[in-house]
């Protein structure tokens, strides 16, 4: 057992010293804005040609073929420069994994490339009115034509999907079946003739979600991922992936518990919150020595995934209540820590809700009954 | 970077489950509470090495190796395991640090053979730490460092009993001077921390197991025609225990890692805040989902749930540790 990082130490050098370079001075307007997507598409494209939109990719998609333990460095460092928020991120983190295990090679040669390089910018279009939780529940179907299918009904919390070039999703393409049968995993245009997207104003009226309406939209069959029927399969090895670290990788809590030890300081180290800065950096590094954990497991962590997943979404929000404690009655003003305490509030409801998390490290980790 | 146990330090940690499974310490607990200090636990455990991870080779020892030590104490947690072991091994470090041979050739092998058990008052830089040591009289020696003095000690009067019945603690007063300068102070910060990462790991180990014990209890026991794990409540309680479980380890065995950096102090304190929090909250949910049973001191399980108790504080409080990590930060 050791934490020898010396081996990814020049990986390491390198990134820090692109991202002191490029970096932008000022902080991008937030990406939950037209203005804020837009320039966040910009610096995706930056990073996209310095093979550092992807890292961990083979190298013929755009990324450079790098360890998980580099992933795990790329973050820490990312994070620390202060860079900006992934506007690729549903893409990059949640469809390219997807499609790594269930794509063909036309698809990865399609899609990959000009999502690494920030030309398409993609959607994840899961939950419905009536399926959230319960995802299984879904309505929204895909009907089979000559040359491919068409698509109908409604998908909604799609997020960043009021800017985003391209969406995917799970349809029901078996009129018939129930549940998780029956389900096809496709990719679609947001631009296509028969979708409307309507923008949804989060808590702080940011239209960081939309709705998306179908109507009889039309999908070529090249763009079904893994088997017509079988979507379900495909998007739980998706699902697995948000609640691992990937979706929210320890760096960024990192860098952010730094931030908030500094902000504690600057505002003249309160005893009565220090208990609090405290415990968010032991649960940031705890985060990390976690990451480390896990990459260093040669077994598949399965369903103990749902443990990090509800850890870094609650250190979240402890860390951005710590900091607008901290700022006292500036707290409830516009800017950074408010803006990041907003997005933390919605950490533990999408990427399956806490509780589902806990039902299923109840069954399935520790055997309890149904 | 392999940021994992390997085969032999995890069988090593099988080697002790197995024997401490097999004395049933349950018994050796309710006897040591009541007064009956028999070795033959103590002695086996010296015998399957524990001691020894804390002792230098030249000293009849294989230490310092601070991850087995971790493995061991985990695993003593585990099975509640009574006694000065963290003092002891807390001991030999101190011995180490102030570097006088005579008084480490004296006592050192005998501390790794498991034919000394040696107490102390833990050496906290806090200002007026409590002057007690568990178990003192029981040991063999009992130590006590007062700035750049180290003193051997003895115990005063009848012990303070703890919430654990297996914790006696004695109030100590310096018998005899056994060494003195600044290598005592820093021996003392170093021993404060090994014995603190050590505390730690025991803290783990007896939150493991109350998690195990009461996953099985929730399996079998029933209400309203099923058993009282199907029920969500009781579901989700038991998963906040597991991830409190799962994110105080890597901060333990992290700490176990950093150890000989200047970080050490640091991360102990994480460990110890992140392990005695965990450990306590599923000492609480053990409580809950036993129902009255839980509260009893005749039912086993109260044994962990009190020592979770009691080790939330011994070793330095939370509070104590968050304090000491504020500062590194700074
Ligand atoms: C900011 C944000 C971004 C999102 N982005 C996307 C996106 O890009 N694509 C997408 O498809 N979706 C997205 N979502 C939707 C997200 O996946 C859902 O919100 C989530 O699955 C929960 O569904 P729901 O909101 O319908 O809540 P519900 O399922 O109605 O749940 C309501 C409450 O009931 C609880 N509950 C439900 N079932 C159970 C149960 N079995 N046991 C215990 N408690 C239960 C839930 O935990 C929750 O507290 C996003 C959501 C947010 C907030």
């Amino acid at each position: 057992m050791d934490l020898d990082l010396s081996s990814v130490e020049a990986f390491r050098a390198e990134v820090r010293d692109w991202l002191a370079r490029n970096v932008p001075a000022t902080p991008l307007p937030s990406l939950e804005t037209e203005k804020g997507f837009a320039a966040h598409r910009e610096w995706e494209r930056r990073l996209g040609a310095a093979r550092l939109s992807a890292v961990s990719w083979p190298e013929a998609y755009g990324g450079r073929g790098a360890s998980p333990l580099e992933w795990l460095v790329f973050e820490e460092e990312y994070y620390a420069a202060g860079a900006p928020g992934r506007v690729s991120q549903n893409g990059v983190n949640l469809l390219a994994p997807t499609l790594f295990a269930h794509g063909t090679p036309e698809q990865l040669a399609r899609v990959l490339p000009p999502m690494a390089a920030g030309e398409v910018i993609w959607a994840q279009a899961w939950s419905e009115p009536g399926a959230g939780s319960d995802l299984a529940a879904l309505r929204a179907t895909a009907t089979r034509t000559d040359d491919g299918w068409r698509l109908n009904g409604q998908k909604t919390w799609s997020s960043r999907a009021a800017f985003a070039d391209r969406g995917f999703g799970l349809f029901r393409s078996d009129p018939a079946s129930e549940r998780h049968r029956g389900l096809t995993y496709l990719m679609f245009p947001l631009d296509a003739d028969g979708v409307t997207v309507r923008p949804i104003g989060r808590l702080d009226g940011k239209p960081a979600f939309a709705e998306l309406f179908f109507d009889d939209v039309f999908v070529p069959g090249d763009d079904v991922i893994g088997e017509v029927g079988q979507g379900w399969k495909a998007a739980m090895s998706t699902a697995g992936n948000e609640r691992g670290l990937t979706l929210r990788s320890p760096g960024r809590f990192l860098a952010a518990a730094e931030r908030l030890v500094a902000l504690w300081r600057e505002h003249g180290a309160d005893p009565l919150l220090r208990d609090r800065v405290a415990d968010v950096w032991i649960k940031a590094r705890a985060y990390r020595l976690k990451g480390f954990e896990t990459i260093s497991r040669s077994d598949d962590i399965g369903a103990e995934s749902s443990v990090n997943k509800i850890f870094w979404s609650e250190l979240d929000v402890e860390l951005h209540e710590t900091a607008l404690d901290i700022l006292g009655a500036e707290g409830e003003l516009e800017g950074d820590w408010l803006e990041g305490y907003v997005f933390s509030l919605a950490g533990p409801i999408y990427a399956g809700t806490n509780e589902i998390q806990r039902n299923v490290i109840a069954e399935r980790v520790l055997g309890l009954p149904r | 970077m392999k940021f994992v146990l390997d085969a032999e330090q995890r069988l090593f940690g099988e080697t002790l489950h197995k024997l401490l499974t097999e004395a049933g310490t349950p018994g050796v607990i309710r006897s040591w509470a009541a007064g009956e200090h028999d070795r033959t636990l103590w002695t086996a455990l010296a015998q399957a090495g524990v001691f020894a991870l804390a002792v230098p080779e030249r000293h009849d020892g294989a230490g310092p190796r601070p991850i087995e030590l971790v493995t061991a104490m985990v695993e003593l947690g585990r099975h509640a395991v009574p006694g000065p072991v963290v003092e002891t091994l807390a001991a030999a470090a101190l011995f180490e640090g102030v570097g006088d041979e005579e008084l480490s050739a004296e006592w050192l092998p005998r501390l790794a053979a498991g034919h000394a058990v040696v107490s102390l008052v833990p050496p906290s830089a806090e200002e007026a730490p409590p002057c007690r040591a568990l178990d003192a009289d029981v040991a063999d020696l009992v130590l006590l460092t007062e700035g750049e003095g180290l003193w051997s000690a003895r115990p005063e009067g009848t012990p303070r009993r703890s919430i654990d019945p297996a914790r006696r603690l004695f109030t100590v007063t310096p018998a005899a001077p056994l060494a003195s300068g600044p290598a005592v102070r820093e021996a003392a910060a170093a021993a404060y921390d090994l014995g603190t990462l050590a505390c730690a790991a025991q803290s783990l180990g007896v939150g493991r197991a109350l998690l195990d014990i009461t996953v099985a209890y929730a399996g079998t026991r029933r209400q309203f025609g099923r058993s009282i794990g199907e029920f969500q409540a009781v579901k989700h309680h038991l998963a906040n225990a597991f991830t409190g479980l799962e994110f105080a380890r890597p901060l333990v065995y992290g700490a176990a890692v950093s150890a000989g950096s200047p970080e050490f102090a640091r991360d102990v304190s994480a460990a110890k805040v992140a392990a005695s929090d965990a450990a306590y909250v599923t000492a609480r949910i053990a409580l809950q989902v036993h129902g009255a049973i839980g509260y009893t001191d005749e039912y086993d399980p109260s044994l962990w749930i009190r020592k979770a108790v009691a080790l939330h504080s011994a070793w330095g409080s939370p509070a104590n540790h968050r304090a000491r990590l504020m500062k590194a930060l700074s």
